[in-house]
């Protein structure tokens, strides 16, 4: 469930005219700028921007770039853009790095719908001129790029309908593949990245039933090793994605400082599709509420917009 | 938009009592794609809506049609189908039919538009209630790899091509093909990820700086490489793949899957063809009937748009 609070009635002008009012002059009206939208849905933070952009002949994101800065404005700037488009700025982002952050990519490419993440590629060619997947073989290698490439590409089947002999059979290869270290990587990522999300979850339990433990904790191993680490976290994120983002954020918080891209990333990101639920999770886990942790952890205008985003009341 | 008239002459002509072929056939070759589209909604008996966006063929008029026209019904059903359920449906029978086959899943993932491609995999999800990748799974060869990343592809189809980036990467295909082992071409990593993920225009540039760096093409190189060249000539230079199956097409001793080749690839690309100027003698020469009638009809009004 989200977590984001919406007004019923919502003025997209009245919104664009606040906006500009808190952009201009001298300084900038921070707090106006979280009131309005950190309680407008992706739907209506688009029509805002087109409204803003007729009314004022500016591009709002533009100004709010020009106008913010630090962690602020970066969360600012991924809150207010498309879902799509923002996913496809968090890929472009995590790959570009000197040590790409291939957790991302399998986040946006596992967590994501099979529709969402094809809006994600068109997105993506839009904005960079080169499709994600070439971007993601160019800047990865190895085993790890073929995982990663064939997560993005994915297309997966969007239907309930479970094999349970196929279930069986790839559960079988997939703890073939595990025990011994011995892993046959094709095979692998050949299930990982074709089968439909209620299939791999009917692999998964079938597994663990049958070894009577999960397969992630079959691949506890060597953190230096790239792949692994990669392979545990999809099969997280197609496990079980809401306590994948739990343990994100957990992370996160209990660096020395804050992770703020991860906790700015899951936060943006998960507001308007089941924050709540991963908010339960993380009270269950940490007897704290994330309201709490985060309001610990961070401060200013990036604290604040991160609390209307977890739904505080203001 | 299509007129009653139109679309109660194609029910009559599918309710197996009997067809008016030369009014058929007027219909689907003087047919835009617009036009077969409201022809598809008004024909309630033979297609559904489907829920990915496009309008689904009803199983039980496909048998009816079996029985009726054979070769022309081949002909007819690849021309009256979505073009999204058409190619996924060649793409769900090739990889039924085996290795001599896969040639059409390269033609289908490389030859059409990116969101053409995407519209096939959407199809054949609602026809086949698998992914086409899960599906390749079933191929225990070593093309698989090559076919599913293929089939996965959503190239960029802009333009702008890094020229030096195209420079080495049809290096890395030289040496792949003449330092290693050419058997092992299918499972070259790098040049999998080359072939599947770069935009034709940057494959076009590379084709081009191939050629100029070693003197001979890259097609030329990978001769006898079966799917691989074919790889490369649909994304490259599509018009001498085509071309080359339309000629084995009409060869005397031509066999049953080649002449099928044939009616697919005009179906498909007449307008390509007419601007190629594929020469209808040949066809005029060997075909028959309805058949016949059909296949010219299409390519004369390829220039219709």
């Amino acid at each position: 469930m989200a977590t984001i609070d919406v007004p019923e009635q919502v003025s997209v002008l009245a919104d664009a005219e606040a906006l500009r009012k808190a952009c201009k002059g001298w300084g900038t009206d921070e707090k106006a700028i979280i009131s309005v939208l950190g309680h407008r849905n992706a739907v209506q933070r688009k029509q805002i921007r087109l409204a803003y952009e007729d009314l004022y002949q500016e591009d709002l994101i533009k100004r709010l770039e020009s106008e913010l800065s630090g962690d602020f404005e970066k969360a600012v700037y991924r809150w207010v853009l498309d879902p799509a488009d923002r996913d496809a700025v968090l890929a472009n982002v995590a790959i570009k790095k000197l040590s790409p952050d291939h957790h991302v990519i399998v986040e946006i490419s596992c967590t994501r719908s099979p529709e969402e993440l094809l809006a994600v590629r068109r997105a993506y060619q839009a904005r960079y001129k080169h499709s994600l997947e070439e971007d993601v073989a160019a800047h990865t290698k190895g085993d790890t790029r073929k995982l990663l490439v064939s997560l993005v590409s994915a297309f997966r089947y969007d239907g309930e309908e479970i094999n349970t002999r196929v279930a069986n059979s790839e559960a079988k290869i997939l703890h073939e593949a595990v025990k011994d270290k011995e892993f046959n990587h094709e095979e692998i990522i050949r299930i990982l990245s074709t089968r439909s999300k209620m299939q791999l979850m009917a692999t998964f339990n079938r597994y663990r039933d049958d070894h009577g433990t999960t397969i992630t904790k079959n691949l506890e191993g060597d953190s230096g090793d790239e792949f692994l680490k990669t392979l545990r976290a999809t099969i997280r994120c197609l496990n079980d994605p809401k306590k994948y983002f739990e343990k994100v954020l957990r992370n996160s918080i209990r660096r020395v400082g804050t992770d703020e891209d991860a906790l700015t990333r899951v936060i943006v990101t998960r507001a308007e599709k089941d924050l709540k639920d991963i908010k339960e999770l993380y009270y269950k886990r940490n007897s704290v509420s994330l309201d709490q942790a985060v309001a610990k952890d961070t401060s200013g205008d990036y604290k604040a917009l991160l609390l209307t985003l977890l739904g505080k009341e203001d | 938009m299509a007129l009653p008239v139109d679309i109660e002459a194609l029910d009559k002509a599918f309710s197996g009592i009997g067809v008016d072929e030369k009014s058929l056939i007027s219909i689907l070759t003087n047919s835009n794609e617009e036009h077969k589209i409201s022809l598809r909604k008004g024909s309630s008996k033979l297609f559904i809506e489907d829920e990915n966006g496009f309008e689904r063929w009803d199983q039980s008029s496909i048998k009816i049609l079996k029985h009726q026209f054979n070769r022309f019904r081949d002909a007819v059903v690849l021309s009256l189908l979505h073009p999204w359920e058409r190619d996924a449906r060649l793409i769900e029978k090739a990889i039924r039919k085996g290795p001599k086959h896969y040639n059409v899943i390269v033609e289908v993932a490389c030859t059409r538009s990116s969101d053409q491609l995407l519209g096939a995999r959407k199809a054949y999800h609602s026809l086949f209630h698998h992914s086409i990748e899960e599906h390749l799974t079933h191929i225990k060869g070593r093309e698989r790899k090559l076919l599913v990343a293929l089939v996965s592809a959503y190239r960029y189809e802009g333009t702008g091509v890094n020229e030096d980036v195209a420079k080495s990467e049809a290096q890395i295909l030289y040496e792949a093909i003449n330092n290693g082992d050419k058997n092992k071409l299918l499972d070259h990593e790098d040049a999998i990820m080359i072939l599947a993920t770069r935009s034709k225009q940057h494959l076009q540039a590379l084709y081009r700086h191939y050629s100029q760096s070693y003197g001979k093409t890259l097609a030329q190189d990978l001769e006898g490489e079966g799917i691989l060249k074919d790889t490369v000539e649909c994304l490259c230079t599509p018009q001498t793949y085509f071309t080359r199956v339309l000629e084995a097409a009409v060869k005397e001793d031509a066999d049953e899957e080649s002449k099928r080749a044939l009616t697919r690839v005009i179906v498909t690309q007449k307008e390509q063809l007419v601007q190629e100027g594929f020469v209808p003698n040949k066809i005029q020469d060997i075909l028959l009937g309805l058949y016949k009638d059909f296949l010219l009809a299409s390519i004369a009004s390829g220039d219709i748009k």
